[in-house]
């Protein structure tokens, strides 16, 4: 069953780091690494949610020793990687629905509870992630994810967030930034894109079911995402963690884009980048090198109605200001940016 | 041991004697008692070790169980009406996946109009669903039926529907025999998956299948209600043995040997016809009583062979596809296939509407002198009916039927005769 990764480049970040010192490498420049979400499967090229999937699953098969069982919710990430009778996952692995990963997540704990306790164990060994999209996890699975939340159920929800419906053809989910060009938002008419005043902001909605832990991460820091999900996998109970992972199919973006405009979205401030136990913010990643929204925008055709002319300016600053206020809200640079 | 005891409670402990390892529930009338007496036991630990978890939904429920069965717990949940509604994608998911979960299914009418009493809309509108569906006639038979429907579910791998009247039995006291563990454990095994989310043997469990297999996949689903087929009947034989008296199978008969005219029906209404029959009989009626108790699969060869000899049939149903007539019926007549018989759909309690001795004799003599109509709707209230009809020829904006209605009748109060 286990086989060992055969690399053949060395140095990238693709093989996490493996001319580093041993103690500073990254889970995927282990050859011995699980590689739980296995090559051969059909995700587009640049994806964010495979190359986020597997460093967050190989992360936490890591840090239990490879006991670990994942739920998997309808969407892009159960569609490319499991065309019968082919699977690309090496761990036990369920698709149920499209809205009740977090609820199959707690049944699947409560079955290893009870296993646990028939073996006089008090924890089980074998842990228990869910993982879905921005869409089953904000919109038609927050139902179950709020109830796994409340009753703290031991199960770690992972949300790979490309911001729309992709698996369906890119329609707009709770997740879509205003301004955003959908199939279901059309850039047309006097206020194109999605609305302004709408969406959820879902780790927030985490933090106020008082969790012990929610965290945000973003493809483009892997080895941060990987410490989160190792962090994740060492407390018990119910636990989220939020994944930005640019879609280059639905945000009309290249494929060798993905990790820029993650990082972009960082450090322009539209994605927040935090950690938070029991609803109480307890480390930011500070903004290294702030940039206007703008940067982050451009090369993004579901943006392009933007710009040009006339072009909207006035959403531009828009969403400048909802960037700004991130900024102020989480503290993500030591001084805060003026005002426009 | 024998106990006067709700019928609720009497299936909780019966349930509890299955040894479940995992129980989630959402509250709805009229399902509450069951899992309340399930979650005190597990509360104070008599159930040990069990998880009882107290989902949002019933959903989550039943996507809680798919989530424990196939990490090999056996695992229980108890529904009814919108509830059943609600799941209906997790319930058709559950047997899509082969999990032997087993489900109480308190029948309750399904709104709009709201409405708490028993029928068997709910469980009827899961027909196709793809679970094995048992129905109970009495208490003692819903308790019965929920330790054989562990044993056949766990031998499928497929999911089993518990059918029993809400209310009607939920709610009824009775005398019942609740067995002793022992006796329960001899009959029942440990339960052992057929698959299984075990971190030593990874599986991928509900991949995307298109069209190259999807069909033979379905059949398959087909081919085990075949095989439950064979089993129901053999299961109700060995708990006779083990348990002294005959509860569940496929159909039962009552005095339908000699019987010119049968009448057929599902649940708790069985008992007011053997009843009604047993009346008929002193008056000379040649009549009998034929009880499904397996609708789901749904016995075909066994409702044929109880039926031939008969001259007419009558399918007495609470349920009711709207647009055609009865749902019991369309199948009763599938299994008379070719035969000249007489066959009379009649609708009757939907909502609650008391199903009395009287109405059932009236309509069974009609029906014995082949003057009921093609489908009989019985004790309808025609002249409220009209008055709704004329009202909406007179009016444009004729205003909600249901407020209408009760006005008409001019009474909150349940209709009894």
């Amino acid at each position: 069953m286990h086989q060992s990764v055969k690399f053949y480049q060395t140095g990238t970040f693709t093989v996490g780091n493996r001319l580093l010192a041993p103690e500073q490498r990254s889970v995927q420049a282990s050859t011995e690494r699980s590689n739980s979400l296995n090559s051969g499967h059909r995700a587009c090229q640049g994806c964010g949610e495979a190359l986020g999937a597997r460093y967050a699953v190989d992360a936490a098969m890591r840090a239990t020793g490879n006991q670990l069982i994942a739920a998997n919710a309808t969407g892009c990430l159960e569609v490319f990687s499991t065309p019968y009778p082919e699977t690309s996952w090496q761990l036990p692995w369920i698709h149920s629905l499209f809205g009740n990963a977090a609820a199959v997540g707690t049944g699947i704990a409560a079955a290893l509870k009870v296993k646990a306790i028939k073996a006089g164990q008090e924890h089980s060994p074998v842990r228990v992630i869910a993982q879905g999209g921005d869409g089953g996890t904000t919109d038609i699975g927050f139902g179950c994810l709020s109830g796994m939340f409340e009753r703290n159920d031991d199960v770690l929800y992972l949300c790979y967030d490309n911001e729309a419906y992709m698996n369906t053809g890119v329609q707009r989910s709770s997740a879509t930034p205003p301004a955003a060009r959908t199939a279901t938002t059309m850039a047309v008419g006097a206020h194109p894109g999605a609305e302004f005043g709408q969406g959820k902001n879902l780790p927030l909605i985490a933090m106020a079911h008082e969790i012990p832990y929610v965290a945000t991460a973003t493809v483009a820091d892997l080895r941060d995402l990987e410490a989160k999900v190792e962090k994740a996998m060492s407390i018990h109970g119910a636990r989220y963690l939020h994944i930005l992972v640019p879609c280059p199919l639905g945000w009309g973006a290249a494929s060798h884009d993905t990790i820029r405009l993650a990082r972009l979205a960082r450090e322009t401030g539209i994605f927040p980048v935090f950690e938070a136990e029991h609803g109480e913010v307890t480390a930011v990643t500070k903004i290294r090198h702030h940039v206007p929204v703008e940067e982050y925008l451009r090369p993004q055709k579901r943006f392009a109605h933007l710009f040009g002319t006339p072009g909207h300016p006035e959403m531009l600053a828009k969403i400048q200001a909802d960037a700004d206020r991130n900024i102020r809200r989480f503290k993500l640079l030591d001084e805060a940016p003026q005002e426009a | 041991m024998l106990k006067q005891i709700e019928g609720s409670q009497a299936v909780a402990q019966t349930v509890a004697l299955s040894r479940p390892e995992v129980i989630c529930a959402y509250p709805i009338s009229p399902q509450t008692h069951i899992v309340e007496g399930l979650g005190e036991l597990v509360k104070s630990g008599a159930l040990a070790p069990c998880e009882f978890i107290n989902v949002e939904s019933e959903f989550a429920a039943m996507s809680v169980a798919i989530g424990s069965s196939a990490a090999g717990a056996r695992t229980y949940t108890a529904t009814a009406s919108q509830g059943l509604l609600f799941m209906a994608e997790a319930v058709y998911n559950a047997s899509g996946l082969g999990l032997p979960i087993v489900m109480t299914v308190a029948n309750r009418a399904i709104g709009a109009p709201i409405n708490i009493w028993n029928d068997h809309s709910d469980s009827m509108s899961q027909r196709d669903c793809g679970w094995i569906q048992l129905f109970a006639a009495h208490n003692q038979e819903a308790a019965d039926l929920h330790i054989q429907a562990f044993k056949l579910a766990e031998e499928l791998s497929m999911p089993v529907m518990v059918c029993m009247d809400g209310f009607i039995l939920t709610h009824a006291v009775e005398r019942v025999d609740i067995p002793a563990q022992t006796e329960v454990d001899a009959f029942l095994p440990p339960y052992e998956p057929r698959q299984v989310l075990d971190v030593n043997e990874p599986v991928s469990i509900g991949a995307m299948v298109g069209p190259e297999a999807f069909m033979e996949v379905r059949y398959l689903a087909h081919a085990k209600q075949l095989m439950a087929l064979e089993r129901i009947p053999q299961i109700a034989a060995e708990f006779a043995e083990r348990f002294g008296r005959t509860t569940g199978g496929l159909v039962r008969g009552y005095r339908c040997q000699d019987a010119d005219t049968i009448v057929v029906a599902l649940g708790s209404v069985i008992g007011t016809l053997k009843d009604t029959v047993d009346e008929l009989r002193d008056d000379g009626l040649r009549i009998g009583v034929l009880g499904i108790h397996s609708f789901r699969p749904f016995p075909l060869a066994a409702v044929r062979a109880a039926l031939e000899h008969a001259k007419r049939v009558v399918v007495l149903e609470k349920s009711f596809s709207v647009g055609l007539g009865g749902v019991v019926s369309t199948d009763v007549r599938l299994a008379l296939s070719g035969l000249g018989l007489q066959g009379y759909p009649v609708v009757a309690g939907l909502g609650g509407r008391a199903i009395t001795k009287a109405s059932l004799a009236r309509m069974l003599r009609e029906a014995v002198a082949d003057q009921l109509q093609p489908l009989t709707f019985l004790d309808l209230d025609w002249r409220i009916v009209n008055r709704q009809l004329e009202r909406e020829a007179a009016t444009r904006r004729s205003g909600p039927i249901a407020e209408n209605l009760l006005r008409d009748v001019g009474t909150v109060a349940s209709k009894v005769s």
